[in-house]
């Protein structure tokens, strides 16, 4: 199939090219923009306190951010499919009580891990299916399942605790070691994030995840089943919560009927000033990843420099205020951006 | 139900007996058709005709309740679109389908990409196959471009190229040229003649008579959801179709009804919105018809917006009866007299899922009030009143919008404005995608609306269109009035000698 090639064909073609540029710089100066700000909090803070920065502190910072950034790479995979999954709290809670309360019985760390997974794969599951075969909005169905999942835990679990001390201690001390100043944890939540984004980047069904948070009738057009992505996504989110419960146990060796409230907000907080679109088809994990990092920093930060903590939660909330805003602006530039190329060039 | 020229080669594709229902309605009635390798066949019929439904049951969207549909004489069962697809049908539909956030490239391959080992995708065979695409297409869309904010033409491109990728075997257009200028339709009829040589089936629907004389061979006819023939088009008239689409005489498509220009009434000065239009200055009279032609993304709907106070003007101003306008303030324009029927009426003319009742009743949200309350009775007499006036076909008044068809929803939407009274009128492709049928009281309405001393400012791409209503015609050319032609020196020639820049204003 050849068709003849009309007399426009080669005609502008840098000025095209140079659109695309300005629009991939922006979409990388997203993710840039949070590392730099990162940076520098770090930076200033290190400055008003030269012993932030020590081994311990380096450390600390890392162990803090693992668990966000692993539950908000799950959130992202939802979001980005133009989901939300508000059970994220709820199902670490149960998982981290359920790998809890197996090792307390003398079980094996790694099918105590396993463990947590399954049940977040359960749970991941059980939200999949609602909001792909119910067709009902994700933030309904999954405020419903955030409610159950911890009306079980709080049945299940009652007064009861876990501590540290009901743990092998080769457990407790893998939540805390590492390589020198880099945590354990924290290499698994790096392995599972770099997996995650090669994944979306290079699979079609990654690809396909984009494609219907974008547009969901195109997708149905383009004959991506949708239904079998989404349920995937939250399978995926799912399982990552149920492991981010048995990092938590490892980590903070104490569980109880509140592990995890609450939690939902910070992830969805997190993810959403990483810069994952809330209305799907943008984004990537390792913004959500900044995010987390940034939010969970800003908690170490605050006591370093001596103000007091109180701020913290204000202050996640600027943050997030000012990364929809950012967001919103750069959208509107980068529209006007190409409308000017298209007028000019149509 | 055969037709006469059954002495070639088998159909690739046919529909035997076909009905669909949803709900009460009956949207296709025992229908069948036939599609030839190497042959473009039109689809012709009135909006509701049951034309959409019809390209969606071979599309694999929709399953028939009754009736076959057989490929290559074989019975099939699409389960859906990817169905359809693999078996080497490829949709164009009239509203793109795209994935803003995603690259031209991805649009295309998304579910096929071209794959390395262990299933990864290969983003570079990726690239490759489109710009070869986009060079087969004559277009120079950078394959790694998101499309966002890409024109509909180029929308449209992406849509194509998409279909070229999987050597679709039939290829089902839906009024693609609705949206395309004259250099862009004759670039997609270069590519329609190129499949259909090397032995495409082309399934082809417009609502411009003259394309389908032009690029089909054969047209099949439907009228309300029936099938009504089936036929070469050698020898057959304009006159003929329209007939059978119809089943009547259709009257006069450009009921232009002369009028003396009163005073101004739409008065725009040096109007610019940086990057968009520059300098732009126009009058409109009472009575008068002012024609507002160009290539798409000259720049009309922009002016027109801005006019109106939807998007903010950077310099100039606007007077409507002599009253300066607030710059972006719809609500002063609309209190001023000034009413806008947009482009899109799905999107931003109406709310799809309202009444059409409730549709109409918008504009008088302020007007229909008792006592700070909204007066149903007054909104839904004011509705019914205009609804009649245009002759909407509806079930209900309290139906929502999206049950009726294109061209009732745009009654809808200029029922909507007229019903605040305006003093200047602005419509923006007042006919596009609607039936023949629609388009000739679309007409009549707006020559009426004139001699009732209204000011009518039409933009339109369907070149007859302007030719046929406008009084003076302002051609746009890259966001500048590049030329004024009288009614009495406007040709397609000039009309189009200024709006691809060839002459001088």
């Amino acid at each position: 199939m050849t068709v003849a090639a009309p007399e426009e064909a080669p005609v502008a073609e840098a000025p095209k090219a140079g659109a695309t540029r300005l629009v991939d710089r922006v979409f990388k100066m997203r993710e840039l923009a949070i590392l730099v700000v990162f940076l520098v909090m770090i930076a200033v803070t290190q400055a008003g306190n030269s012993e932030f920065l020590s081994e311990q502190g380096i450390k600390d910072l890392l162990l803090n951010a693992t668990i966000l950034v692993l539950v908000a790479t799950g959130q992202s995979l939802v979001v980005i499919t133009r989901n939300v999954d508000l059970s994220v709290g709820s199902t670490l809670g149960i998982s981290a009580f359920a790998a809890g309360v197996y090792l307390q019985d003398g079980g094996n760390p790694v099918v105590a891990i396993a463990l947590a997974v399954l049940l977040g794969i359960g749970f991941g599951l059980l939200n999949g299916l609602l909001v792909s075969l119910g067709q009902v909005p994700a933030l309904v169905v999954t405020l419903g399942t955030m409610y159950i999942i911890r009306g079980i835990d709080s049945i299940w679990v009652g007064s009861r605790q876990i501590t540290a001390a009901d743990l092998p201690g080769g457990f407790v001390d893998f939540g805390s070691g590492g390589i020198s100043a880099v945590p354990y944890l924290a290499l698994i939540a790096l392995a599972v994030l770099v997996a995650t984004a090669y994944y979306l980047k290079h699979f079609g069904s990654g690809r396909e995840l984009y494609a219907l948070g974008s547009n969901p009738e195109a997708a149905r057009l383009a004959g991506i089943p949708v239904r079998k992505r989404i349920l995937a996504a939250y399978t995926f989110c799912g399982a990552l919560a149920g492991l981010a419960g048995a990092l938590y146990l490892a980590r903070f060796g104490n569980v109880d009927s509140g592990t995890g409230n609450g939690y939902e907000l910070t992830v969805v907080s997190a993810v959403v000033v990483g810069g994952v679109i809330f209305t799907g088809g943008s984004g990537s994990v390792y913004g959500a990843a900044l995010g987390a990092l940034l939010l969970t920093s800003v908690n170490s930060v605050l006591p370093a420099l001596g103000v007091s903590s109180v701020w913290v939660l204000a202050i996640n909330g600027i943050l997030l205020i000012l990364a929809i805003a950012v967001d919103r602006i750069v959208a509107l530039r980068v529209a006007l951006a190409l409308k000017k190329r298209n007028a000019r060039h149509a | 139900m055969t037709h006469p020229s059954d002495t070639g080669p088998a159909p690739v594709l046919a529909l035997k007996g076909i009905s669909k229902s949803f709900g009460a309605v009956r949207a296709l009635r025992d229908v069948s058709l036939e599609l030839f390798p190497g042959e473009v066949h039109a689809l012709a019929g009135e909006n509701g005709a049951g034309k959409s439904t019809l390209i969606k049951t071979l599309a694999g969207v929709h399953r028939p309740d009754t009736g076959q549909v057989l490929l290559d004489g074989a019975p099939v069962v699409f389960h859906g679109p990817g169905d359809a697809r693999d078996a080497g049908i490829a949709v164009i539909y009239q509203e793109p389908t795209l994935f803003p956030d995603l690259s031209i490239a991805e649009n295309i391959f998304m579910g096929r990409q071209p794959r390395k080992a262990l299933g990864r995708i290969d983003h570079r065979a990726t690239h490759d196959a489109t710009a070869a695409l986009m060079q087969r297409l004559g277009v120079d869309l950078d394959p790694d471009r998101p499309a966002r904010g890409l024109s509909i033409a180029d929308q449209q491109i992406v849509e194509i190229a998409k279909a070229l990728s999987f050597d679709a075997r039939v290829l089902i257009m839906d009024e693609p040229t609705a949206a395309l200028t004259g250099s862009e339709v004759a670039r997609l009829f270069g590519v329609v003649r190129t499949l259909r040589e090397q032995g495409a089936a082309v399934l082809f629907i417009s609502h411009r008579l003259e394309e389908i004389f032009e690029i089909c061979q054969r047209v099949t006819t439907l009228r309300d959801g029936a099938w009504i023939s089936s036929e070469p088009l050698d020898g057959m008239t304009e006159d003929d179709l329209v007939r059978r689409m119809v089943g009547r005489d259709l009257e006069e498509l450009y009921p232009k009804q002369d009028v003396t220009p009163g005073e101004v009434a739409l008065s725009v000065r040096r109007l610019t919105r940086e990057g968009v239009f520059t300098d732009v200055s126009f009058d409109v009279r009472r009575g008068e018809i002012v024609g507002l032609a160009g290539l798409v993304g000259a720049g009309r709907t922009e002016v027109a917006r801005a006019v109106f106070g939807v998007d903010r003007w950077d310099a100039g101003e606007v007077e409507v009866d002599g009253r300066r306008l607030t710059n972006g303030a719809p609500s002063t324009a609309m209190a001023a007299g000034l009413a806008l029927v947009p482009e899109d009426r799905r999107a931003q003319g109406l709310v799809m899922d309202m009444s059409i009742e409730r549709n109409i009743g918008l504009t008088g949200l302020r007007t229909t009030v008792k006592a700070g309350l909204m007066d149903r009775g007054a909104e839904r007499s004011r509705s019914l009143d205009w609804a009649v006036k245009l002759q909407v076909k509806y079930a209900r008044i309290a139906d929502t919008v999206n049950t009726l068809s294109g061209g009732n929803q745009q009654k809808v939407v200029l029922a909507k404005w007229l019903a605040t009274g305006p003093k200047v009128l602005i419509v923006d492709e007042p006919t596009r995608g609607i039936d023949v049928g629609t388009k000739a009281e679309v007409h009549r309405l707006l020559s009426q609306l004139a001699a009732d001393g209204v000011a009518v400012l039409m933009i339109s791409s369907d070149l007859p269109e302007i030719l046929g209503m406008a009084d003076r015609v302002l051609v746009m050319h890259e966001g500048r009035l590049a030329a004024e032609i009288p009614r009495t020196d406007a040709t397609e020639e000039t009309v189009m000698a200024a709006a691809t820049g060839r002459a001088a204003a």
